[in-house]
């Protein structure tokens, strides 16, 4: 036990040297924690909103529906078949149609995908039940990216244009019934949701669905032939890979502020051994082992990397608390992102993530601290004595 | 090798390697030193004092001969058996104190008994003891930048006897000391070396020290030219 009270006196001793490594790694700690929990936060806000908006426990796709593929949208749909349709009466899943389109906006052309649902199903967080008005003959909602894209606003009317199942053109206007503030750009880009009863009918698709979703705590998912089914995991692998990739690019200044702060640390044991060389001496005449001077050093090295850790814990844990809390807002073009978050970022700092980086620091901070010290395994006590490197 | 003795040397030698050429710092130095003796080693820079110290205190080795302190080979001692050695046996005394600047007065002297088996009570006591016996116990608080050169080397004499060495070798331990405060650390040199039955082992050529030798080496390039007990002068007072 010798050894981390010498370690700790000496850091402690060096007054204004140790402190300021100190506060360097104390915001290698706080910023990586900050900036990890950031996206974890990120990442689970944008599933649960997508999980809500979009994907419920998962969905059955009819086998020709691929949303990536417009050019096989024409073809993706088919009868609901009796399994399903059977969920959806019980109200554990909602059909939707999807078909291609085109509106008119301010004597503009725009391509869109225009979805039926049910507007009273209660599976997706949507507006549907704007869809319920009578006042107009084809209601309609969309989101407030799609709103802003098109210049439209609620109680709009434009003219909707679709081919139908035998490939006829035909086209009506729709009223915007709502316009809905959405996370998830995937229910809203591009899109325009209408009654599904109203579009099978206009494409002559009667009682037919390019997509069943079904409730978020279904567990048991039955094959159906000529659907496919999509698990949540599955249809959530897009932002997975997306905050991955997010993530990974944070690690850049990851490995730059731990880079500093090491930096710091390794030129301070350099600093300390080339200064307190005579010390080592003395301390070999007063019978340490250099294998026990090698252990003060690294420690005292190491022991820059535990008070910061308290030091971050100090200031840190009511910041990040506070980060949690309030959110961290975002700026408007983070709409750009492709991530389904708020206009506030609600940071989560896991255990795992905490503990993880802090003893990756510790783990890194030891290593940097004992390289230098190497130097000392070939000290004659004589040379160090006289202030001298063997 | 004789057992009655506490350090021996035979044949001793110590060369350096300065680029091509050799330089001889010890040539077949024998000599013997027997419990209690209050010795010095004398003679010009240069002349191997330091050198010699540092073999029999462990910190180095010999290039030829042999050097037994307490029974132990010098050159036959791992580093670990060197460093136990020293700690168990050995105090050392330097010119320029070598206190550990971070620590108190207090941390200094208890410093060698930390690597010891004791309770914080025995370093304790041990460590006022020490203190006391150089008259420091009140600035046990102090760090050594508050001392003056004199106490500071009495932190050093306390650090060297606090765990009851047999040997204290001590290199040039007034070199830094006006002259008062050099009798002052040579008379607690010489009560402990009384009192504790401490062999001393100077290397000096200060005057100072030598007045108070039992035991004179005279050493000159290496080699042993004179080695004869002496009665101290001290008592003639005045100072060059």
């Amino acid at each position: 036990m010798i050894i981390p009270k010498l370690a700790l006196r000496n850091i402690l001793g060096a007054g204004i040297r140790t402190w300021l490594n100190v506060i360097v790694l104390s915001f290698a700690f706080v910023t990586i924690i900050w900036t990890q929990g950031l996206y974890q936060g990120m990442s689970r806000q944008s599933v649960r909103a997508t999980v809500d908006a979009e994907y419920g426990g998962g969905q059955y796709w009819q086998e020709n529906y691929d949303p990536l593929d417009p050019l096989s949208l024409e073809d993706g749909h088919g009868p609901i078949p009796e399994s399903l349709d059977t969920l959806i009466q019980k109200d554990q899943a909602t059909a939707i149609l999807v078909i291609q389109g085109t509106i008119y906006p301010n004597g503009r052309i725009q391509p869109i995908l225009i979805k039926g649902i049910d507007p009273q199903q209660k599976i997706l967080s949507l507006p549907t039940e704007a869809l319920e008005t009578e006042e107009a003959e084809i209601p309609a909602f969309i989101g407030t990216r799609m709103a802003r894209n098109a210049g439209l606003k609620e109680g709009d009317t434009i003219t909707l244009r679709w081919r139908d199942v035998q490939g006829t053109f035909d086209a009506r206007d729709v009223e915007i019934a709502a316009i809905m503030n959405t996370t998830v750009p995937t229910v809203d880009q591009g899109q325009i949701w209408v009654p599904l009863k109203t579009i099978q009918e206009l494409a002559q698709m009667s009682n037919e669905a390019s997509l069943v979703v079904l409730q978020k705590d279904l567990k048991v998912f039955p094959d159906v032939p000529g659907w496919n089914f999509k698990s949540r995991y599955f249809l959530l692998s897009d932002i997975r890979e997306l905050v991955q990739s997010k993530s990974a690019g944070a690690m850049i200044l990851y490995f730059i502020l731990i880079l500093l702060a090491m930096l710091a640390i390794f030129d301070t044991q350099v600093l300390s051994i080339f200064r307190r060389r005579k010390e080592m001496g003395t301390l070999m005449s007063l019978g340490m082992t250099r294998w026990k001077i090698i252990q003060l050093f690294t420690l005292e090295g190491a022991l820059h990397g535990v008070l910061a850790a308290i030091v971050a814990a100090i200031y840190g844990i009511p910041l990040l608390t506070l980060f949690a809390k309030k959110g961290w807002a975002l700026p408007g073009s983070a709409d750009s992102y492709g991530f389904a978050f708020g206009q506030k970022i609600f940071p989560v700092y896991s255990a795992g993530l905490v503990l993880g980086t802090t003893l990756i620091v510790l783990v890194i901070t030891t290593i940097v601290s004992f390289l230098p010290t190497r130097k000392i395994a070939k000290l004659k006590p004589t040379d160090a004595l006289r202030g001298r490197m063997s | 090798m004789d057992n009655s003795y506490l350090i021996e040397t035979k044949n001793l030698v110590k060369t350096y390697r300065m680029g091509e050429h050799t330089l001889v710092a010890l040539d077949k130095v024998n000599l013997n030193f027997k419990k209690g003796e209050f010795a010095g080693l004398v003679g010009p820079s240069g002349s191997g004092k330091t050198t010699l110290l540092n073999i029999v205190g462990s910190l180095d080795t010999p290039t030829e001969g042999s050097a037994v302190v307490m029974g132990n080979k010098i050159e036959d001692l791992t580093h670990k058996e060197a460093a136990a050695l020293r700690n168990m046996n050995i105090g050392f005394i330097f010119q320029t104190f070598n206190l550990l600047p971070v620590y108190t007065v207090f941390e200094n002297v208890e410093f060698p008994l930390l690597l010891h088996d004791l309770t914080a009570e025995e370093r304790k006591k041990m460590t006022m003891d020490a203190l006391e016996w150089v008259g420091l116990a009140d600035r046990a608080k102090s760090k050594p930048a508050q001392l003056s050169g004199g106490q500071s080397q009495r932190v050093a004499v306390a650090r060297a006897v606090v765990k009851k060495p047999s040997i204290i070798l001590a290199d040039e331990p007034t070199a830094n000391l006006d002259a008062e405060n050099s009798h002052n650390i040579l008379q607690t040199m010489e009560e402990l070396n009384k009192n504790l039955g401490t062999t001393f082992i100077f290397a000096t050529h200060d005057e100072k020290v030598i007045r108070y030798l039992r035991r004179k080496i005279t050493l000159i390039d290496g080699a042993v030219a004179k080695d004869e007990a002496v009665t101290p002068r001290r008592a003639q007072g005045g100072d060059e």
